[in-house]
C-alpha cells in the first residue's frame, strides 16, 4: 500500500464516518460511487457482493468498508478502513456520553430520559418493520418473523436457537 | 461504580454480541445481553442512550459499546467495547467474503440466510414487547409508541423530525407525571 493510496483509504472512510444521518445504509450509495467509480478499488457487482456479506455476517455492517479496504489494499487496507470509519464516529459519541452521563442526576435528564422512552420503543418496532419490508420478505418469511417474535416475547429462550431455527425454516421451505 | 465489570468482561461481552447477530439484529442482541443478562444498565438507561446514538450521525451500530463502555468504565472502556464488537468480526467477515463468493449459487445457502434474517426481525419485535411492557404503562405513553412506529415505519418521516414532533411532547408529559408524584 502506497502513502497515497494510505491516505486516500483515510479520506473515503474517515469522511464517510460522520456521514450517514439516521442508520447505516444511508453511506452506501456514497461509498459505492467514491470506491467504484472514483478509485476503482473494486467493480459494481463484487460491491453488491460485499454489501450482502456485510448484512449477513455477525458484527455492525459497518464492516462492509472491511472487506472493501481488503480489495483496495489487502489486510493493511482491511484494518486501515475499518479503524478510518469508526475512529471520528467513535470519538463523537465518547463526548457525548461524557456529558450525558455527567448530568445524570439532573431532574431534566431523568425526565427526558423517561419521556423520550415511549418514542425509542416505537422506533425499534419501526425498526424491525423497515427491515423486513425492504428486503424480500414472503408471507413464510413474515410468519417466521411472527413466530420468533412470539416465542422470545413469551419465553427466555436463547435468542441464538430462534434464529438457527428460522434458518432451518428457510433451507427446508425453500 | 463499584460493581463495574472488567474490561476484559467488558470486551467479551460485546464479542458474544457480535458473533450473536449474524443474519441481523445487533441492537436487539445488545439489549438482550447488556439489559437482560448482565444487568449493567436499566431498561430506561438503555433506551435513552440507544436514541441518542440514533440521533448522531456515523456508524451507529458501533455507538452503542462506545456508550456502554464510557458508562461502565470511561475511554478505556469504550475502546474495550468496540474492540471486543468488531476484532473478532473482523476476521470472520474476511473469511465470510471468501466463502461466500465461492458459494453463493447455492440455493440452499440462500434461503438458510433468508430465514434466519426473518428470525432477527421477529427479534427486533420481541425486543420493544419487551421494552413496551416496562415503559409503557400509561395511554399517554402507549400513544406515543404507537405515534413514533407510524412516523418512522408507515410515513418513513426522517428520525430527525420524529424526534423534534415527539421529543418535547415527550418531555412535557415525563415532566407533568414527575410533578404530580
Amino acid at each position: 500500500m502506497s502513502p497515497l493510496q494510505a491516505w486516500q483509504l483515510c479520506a473515503v472512510f474517515g469522511s464517510a464516518s460522520l456521514l450517514s444521518v439516521g442508520g447505516g445504509n444511508a453511506i452506501i450509495p456514497q461509498l459505492q460511487r467514491e470506491t467504484v467509480l472514483d478509485h476503482h478499488w473494486l467493480t459494481a457487482a463484487q460491491f453488491a457482493d460485499s454489501f450482502a456479506i456485510a448484512q449477513v455476517a455477525p458484527g455492525p455492517s459497518s464492516l462492509l468498508v472491511t472487506l472493501l479496504g481488503y480489495r483496495a489494499a489487502g489486510l493493511a487496507g482491511a484494518l486501515l478502513a475499518t479503524v478510518a470509519i469508526i475512529l471520528p464516529a467513535a470519538i463523537l459519541v465518547w463526548v457525548v456520553a461524557c456529558l450525558w452521563l455527567r448530568t445524570g442526576h439532573a431532574r431534566w435528564h431523568t425526565v427526558l430520559e423517561r419521556g423520550l422512552a415511549p418514542v425509542a420503543v416505537g422506533l425499534v418496532a419501526a425498526s424491525g418493520i423497515v427491515i423486513a419490508t425492504s428486503v424480500d420478505h414472503t408471507a413464510l418469511h413474515w410468519a417466521v418473523s411472527a413466530a420468533a417474535a412470539a416465542v422470545l416475547g413469551a419465553t427466555r429462550v436463547n435468542p441464538l436457537f430462534v434464529v438457527l431455527a428460522g434458518g432451518a425454516v428457510g433451507l427446508w421451505a425453500g | 461504580m463499584n460493581d463495574a465489570p472488567s474490561l476484559w468482561t467488558l470486551a467479551r461481552a460485546f464479542n458474544r454480541i457480535a458473533l450473536a447477530s449474524f443474519g441481523g439484529g445487533l441492537s436487539a442482541w445488545s439489549r438482550e445481553v447488556i439489559v437482560a443478562e448482565r444487568g449493567w444498565m436499566t431498561e430506561e438507561e438503555f433506551l435513552s442512550a440507544s436514541t441518542i446514538c440514533r440521533i448522531l450521525p456515523g456508524a451507529n451500530q458501533v455507538y452503542m459499546a462506545v456508550f456502554v463502555g464510557t458508562r461502565l468504565h470511561g475511554a478505556a472502556g469504550a475502546v474495550a467495547a468496540v474492540a471486543g464488537l468488531i476484532a473478532f468480526s473482523m476476521v470472520l467477515i474476511l473469511l465470510a467474503g471468501a466463502l461466500y463468493l465461492r458459494y453463493r449459487h447455492v440455493p440452499a445457502l440462500q434461503h438458510a440466510l433468508a430465514g434466519m434474517a426473518a428470525a432477527a426481525v421477529g427479534l427486533t419485535l420481541s425486543v420493544a414487547w419487551h421494552q413496551g411492557r416496562r415503559v409503557l404503562r400509561s395511554p399517554a405513553a402507549a400513544l406515543l409508541a404507537v405515534l413514533s412506529l407510524v412516523m418512522a415505519a408507515g410515513w418513513r418521516t426522517p428520525l430527525w423530525l420524529t424526534l423534534l414532533l415527539l421529543g418535547p411532547v415527550g418531555f412535557w408529559w415525563a415532566w407533568r407525571q414527575e410533578a404530580s408524584r
